[in-house]
């Protein structure tokens, strides 16, 4: 089934859709123009905004459910940004409402998350301005009808994301952390840069609309070279190997930040850019193979970093990366894989917001201590965050019913009748999810206390709390409801068209149990390793292994031995020959001027007789030449 | 025949002359030879058929330039000698071989320029060398004639502007110059009256007589030092005078003044000490040691003082 | 003749020439400068009866008077420079160089 045609549209809850950008972007601008004035409020506003983003956002899902199916693509004109060129609208349909929700509603929760959470930050105004700027250029993004706005939300997202990483800039820590997260996304900025000028010279428009349906009359040569151009963007921002270094030292961001941006929503970005562009991808076998290996690879090579970091956040980033894994590789396999990709989206974006906001909750608790090994023992001093974080912790694992168990298992069969062994690698990264994660919890929430002298655990405020409710609400319930009866599948299909037979959920499938027992089999060594045994207050050396997933499977040492080493060659080499060659040619030259005026200035000197003397010499040679030049 | 022997005895005098310009030491020297070349340069005009040229180069050169050249050479000092040592490394020897090429390149060029034998001016004066000379003058060259009278009288202006100097302040009046004699006396004991003239009681009013006091002693301050130098070598001075000199020599010394006096330095320089070498190398104003109205150029130094 | 006194100013010019460059004193300078012009105008005297065209006196004429113009301003000149350095020596007017 191909996707629907986009009927332009004005008036009501979809007209105003542009309101869902614009006040978070009224919010960020108050926020930052009016500096300390709006310290009193500026929480408030925020959080203002991003619901009434919401409310714009729900209120257009519900008129667009008002449509028929094949009439819920609906576009609206803004205006001409080049004419003739480029028109700049907002393309609303059932892929891009789902994110708008996700966002706007994930976002509002962390919003009023970080009141709480960031109640002592002297900042907090700042930091809100920030997250509404990141809400607004994330809902730019997904609302863009052509790649020229999705490319300046794009990077409204890395500059909201740089900027909330770096939030607390004197950790030099941070600092840094920002740095190198703006640096690899500039990498994956510069693939679906040139992906984007690919697609204008090859179909001469930058509008969705346009670009996908003339897709089939491109050669796949040239749709394969944009599609994995448009897969290094994707990599860079979601974090997908080998783009993937910057996500774990992002999390010295606040965790709200971690949460909404990290998790949640703007890491998720890649997974949108591709099934948006699905038309390019489908034409093109080669890139679809890259793109589901480049998934497979990562999501194993996060889940291995997960089960050997011992801060909690970074623990869960590497969760995030993997889940990411899952998505791109489903989004790799085409219109089947879409509706899951998007669905297990969805849901990660409820239970890892929920388990961040829970980590948050802990290290709020635990003045801000992030090591698991100083944890445990905590699901008695908070109950809540305890729950919510074990909702969220079955829903990652696929525990049958949860929303996981539909979205992912949703994936690993689509991918297995796809390609077996992509299916099995799946399956084996779920069973080290089931390890990773009950690891995790087990460190922290079970076993003997192993805190800090200073440490006073508590239960966080209602303001904090509810959040987490409210999305471990989502993580039971989310999965189930959309994918059962391929609810998703169908509402998504006008947007991203849909498989020839609808999938069918068999609830005991042999890959659901194989996946099942792995992850039992995961959850049960974890327990002996972490839950029964005694955690050792300091991380033993462990095996080779060990220090392979520690040192994030040496990416970073990839990474500078391939780049930045022959980087620092290549900038000492032309600092030499700009320094030796370019300098010392210039330098010379003037230098050799310098001196040889300063011989010459010599003649000057100074005696009226030596000038006549010249003068007279002068004379005397004339009159010679033109004896000479006479008698020729 | 005639014109001939005059131009060689002529030529002869003139190069000989320009070449005594060029290389005598003192400077009045070097005017009068100028004097010369001119002077023979006026006779040859006139022998080539230039009168008026003739009589205007006696005058207007001779007469008038030649004696500002030696104003100016008695206001700068009349018997300063040059030194005719070079300072510039090169500069003579380029010099004399740039002038010798310059001779022979001039002589080669402009001498073979001419052929044939004069035309004369007979038909161009017909009317008179003066005449049509001032026919040209008046007529043709009319307008350069007045530039030239412009450039005249600029050139007098310049002059005026360039040596007048500005009182600073008002001139000195009698009263004042009296009370400055008086100050000066009340802070080092010099003598506010004239120096004695010479011959009071004495049988000549010569300047080599000096002033008797009333005991018919010698008065020392009236002994020209020059003349009595002067004197000495010769051996024509008087005793009386000698022995004043001695006594106050003597007188001098007791009172132990080692540093030299006005005497003694007088007696070192001498007239025979170049008073004002114009040669500027070496000169540094004020170094010099030179008595009272030795040069002709004090009154104009004493202006710059004041 | 004529080549002869063309001669005899191509020596005085050059004479004159030799002495504007060999004397230091600015007043000998002088001279030898009024010597130069004065060899040329034998020439100009010369080439006019040669010719046998006035023109040239004319102009000998015109030298004279520019010369005498010429004494009057470089000899104030000296005269000022000689009243504030006690010389008049050109090597000593040397501190535009270098």
């Amino acid at each position: 089934m191909e996707p629907a045609e986009i009927i332009q549209h004005s008036g009501g809850a979809i007209g105003a859709a542009w309101l869902m950008i614009a006040l978070p972007l009224v919010g960020a601008a108050v926020l930052l123009l009016g500096g300390r004035r709006t310290d009193k409020f500026g929480h408030l506003l925020g959080v203002l905004m991003a619901v009434a983003s919401f409310v714009v956002a729900a209120l257009s899902f519900a008129q667009l459910l008002g449509f028929a199916p094949g009439e819920r693509r609906r576009g609206i004109e803004l205006y001409d940004f080049i004419p003739g060129l480029a028109k700049v609208g907002l393309l609303v349909d059932p892929l891009s409402i789902s994110f708008c929700l996700l966002i706007t509603f994930v976002g509002s929760l962390i919003h009023i998350y970080s009141i709480g959470y960031m109640a002592h930050d002297p900042n907090r105004r700042r930091f809100f301005a920030y997250l509404n700027l990141f809400v607004a250029a994330m809902l730019l993004l997904v609302l863009a009808d052509n790649y020229v706005a999705l490319f300046v939300g794009w990077e409204g997202v890395g500059l909201a994301s740089y900027l909330l990483i770096g939030f607390w800039q004197h950790k030099p820590s941070a600092a840094t952390a920002a740095k190198k997260a703006f640096i690899v996304n500039r990498v994956g900025d510069f693939g679906l840069l040139i992906g984007i000028f690919t697609i204008f010279a090859t179909f001469h428009t930058l509008a969705f609309n346009d670009v996908l349906a003339n897709a089939d009359k491109a050669s796949s040569g040239t749709l394969t070279a944009i599609g994995l151009l448009l897969l290094v963007g994707a990599c860079g921002k979601s974090a997908q190997l080998p783009l993937q270094s910057w996500l774990l030292d992002a999390m010295e961001g606040p965790t709200p930040v971690s949460a909404l941006i990290h998790a949640a929503t703007m890491v998720t970005a890649g997974v949108y850019l591709i099934v948006r562009s699905g038309p390019i991808f489908q034409g093109a076998g080669t890139a679809q193979l890259v793109v589901t290996i480049v998934g497979v690879a990562t999501l194993l090579a996060g889940a291995i970093i997960g089960t050997a970091k011992d801060d909690i956040k970074k623990a869960l980033a590497g969760s995030t990366m993997s889940q990411i894994g899952y998505m791109v590789l489903a989004a790799g396999i085409g219109p089947a894989g879409y509706a899951f990709a998007i669905a297990h989206l969805i849901t990660h974006g409820f239970f890892k917001a929920d388990m961040f906001l829970g980590a948050g909750s802990v290290m709020h608790a635990m003045n801000d201590e992030v090591d698991m090994r100083k944890y445990g023992a905590l699901r008695k001093v908070m109950p809540v965050t305890f729950v919510t974080f074990l909702v969220g912790y079955l829903a990652i694992i696929g525990f049958p019913l949860l929303s996981g168990y539909f979205t992912k298992d949703g994936i690993i069969e689509t991918v297995m009748e796809h390609n077996a062994v992509l299916g099995w690698l799946a399956v084996l990264g779920a069973g080290i999810t089931g390890f990773y994660m009950s690891r995790l919890v087990f460190m922290t929430f079970f076993g003997a206390k192993r805190w800090e002298p200073t440490a006073h655990p508590h239960e966080s405020p209602a303001v904090m709390t509810w959040p987490l409710i409210i999305l471990s609400v989502g993580a039971i319930g989310l999965g189930g409801f959309l994918v059962l009866g391929n609810r998703f599948m169908t509402f998504l299909s006008p947007a991203v068209g849909a498989p020839e037979e609808m999938p069918s959920f068999h609830p005991f499938s042999l890959t659901g149990l194989v996946t099942l027992a792995l992850v039992a089999i995961g959850a049960a060594l974890a327990w002996a390793k972490y839950g029964r045994a005694e955690v050792p207050a300091v991380a033993p050396r462990g095996s080779f292994l060990t220090a392979f997933a520690r040192r994030d499977l040496y990416g970073d040492a990839l990474n500078e031995a391939l780049f930045m080493r022959p980087g620092q060659w290549l900038t000492r080499l032309a600092v030499f020959f700009d320094n030796r060659g370019v300098d010392g040619l210039v330098n010379g030259l003037a230098a050799g001027i310098g001196g040889t005026s300063g011989r010459l200035r010599r003649v000057q000197t100074g005696f009226v007789r030596s000038y006549a003397l010249s003068i007279f010499l002068g004379a005397a040679i004339l009159a010679g030449a033109w004896l000479v030049v006479g008698n020729l | 025949m005639g014109e001939s022997i005059t131009f060689w005895v002529l030529a002869v005098v003139s190069v000989i002359a320009a070449l005594g310009l060029v290389f005598s030491r003192r400077a009045v020297y070097s005017a009068l030879m100028l004097g010369v070349v001119m002077l023979s340069l006026a006779v040859l005009y006139a022998v080539q058929d230039a009168p008026f040229l003739a009589a205007v180069q006696i005058i207007v050169y001779t007469g008038a330039v030649m004696m500002l050249f030696l104003f100016v050479l008695m206001l700068v000092g009349v018997d300063s000698s040059d030194s005719l040592v070079e300072t510039i490394r090169g500069q003579r020897f380029w010099a004399i071989l740039g002038g010798l090429g310059f001779a022979v390149l001039l002589a080669l060029g402009i001498g073979n320029a001419v052929v044939g034998s004069p035309k004369g001016l007979a038909a161009a004066t017909r009317s008179g060398n003066v005449p049509s000379l001032a026919e040209l003058i008046f007529t043709r060259h009319v307008f350069a004639f007045e530039v030239t009278s412009a450039l005249l009288i600029t050139a007098a202006l310049g002059a005026m502007v360039l040596a007048h100097r500005e009182r600073a302040e008002a001139k000195p009046t009698q009263k004042d110059l009296s009370r400055q004699r008086f100050v000066t006396f009340g802070r080092t004991g010099k003598n506010p009256a004239p120096l004695p003239g010479p011959g009071t009681y004495a049988r000549h009013n010569a300047i080599d007589m000096p002033a008797l006091l009333p005991d018919g002693s010698v008065s020392p301050l009236s002994v020209n030092r020059y003349i009595a130098r002067y004197e000495e070598s010769r051996g024509t001075l008087s005793p009386e005078v000698a022995q004043v000199l001695e006594q106050e020599e003597a007188a001098l010394r007791a009172a132990g003044h080692s540093t030299p006096t006005v005497t003694e330095e007088v007696r070192d320089g001498g007239p025979d000490t170049e008073p004002m070498p114009d040669d500027g190398d070496s000169v540094v104003a004020g170094r010099v040691v030179r008595p009272r109205g030795e040069s002709p150029m004090e009154s104009l130094s004493e202006e710059d003082g004041k | 003749m004529t080549t002869h006194y063309l001669v005899l100013s191509a020596l005085l010019f050059a004479i004159g020439g030799v002495g504007v460059l060999v004397r230091r004193n600015a007043i000998v300078v002088f001279m030898c400068v009024e010597l130069m012009l004065n060899a040329c105008n034998l020439a100009f005297v010369t080439f006019a009866r040669q010719n046998g065209n006035l023109d040239g006196q004319l102009i000998a004429f015109f030298v004279m008077i520019v010369a005498a113009a010429e004494v009057v301003i470089g000899l104030a000149i000296i005269v000022t420079i000689f009243r504030t350095r006690r010389s008049a020596s050109v090597d000593d007017v040397s501190l535009l160089k270098y």
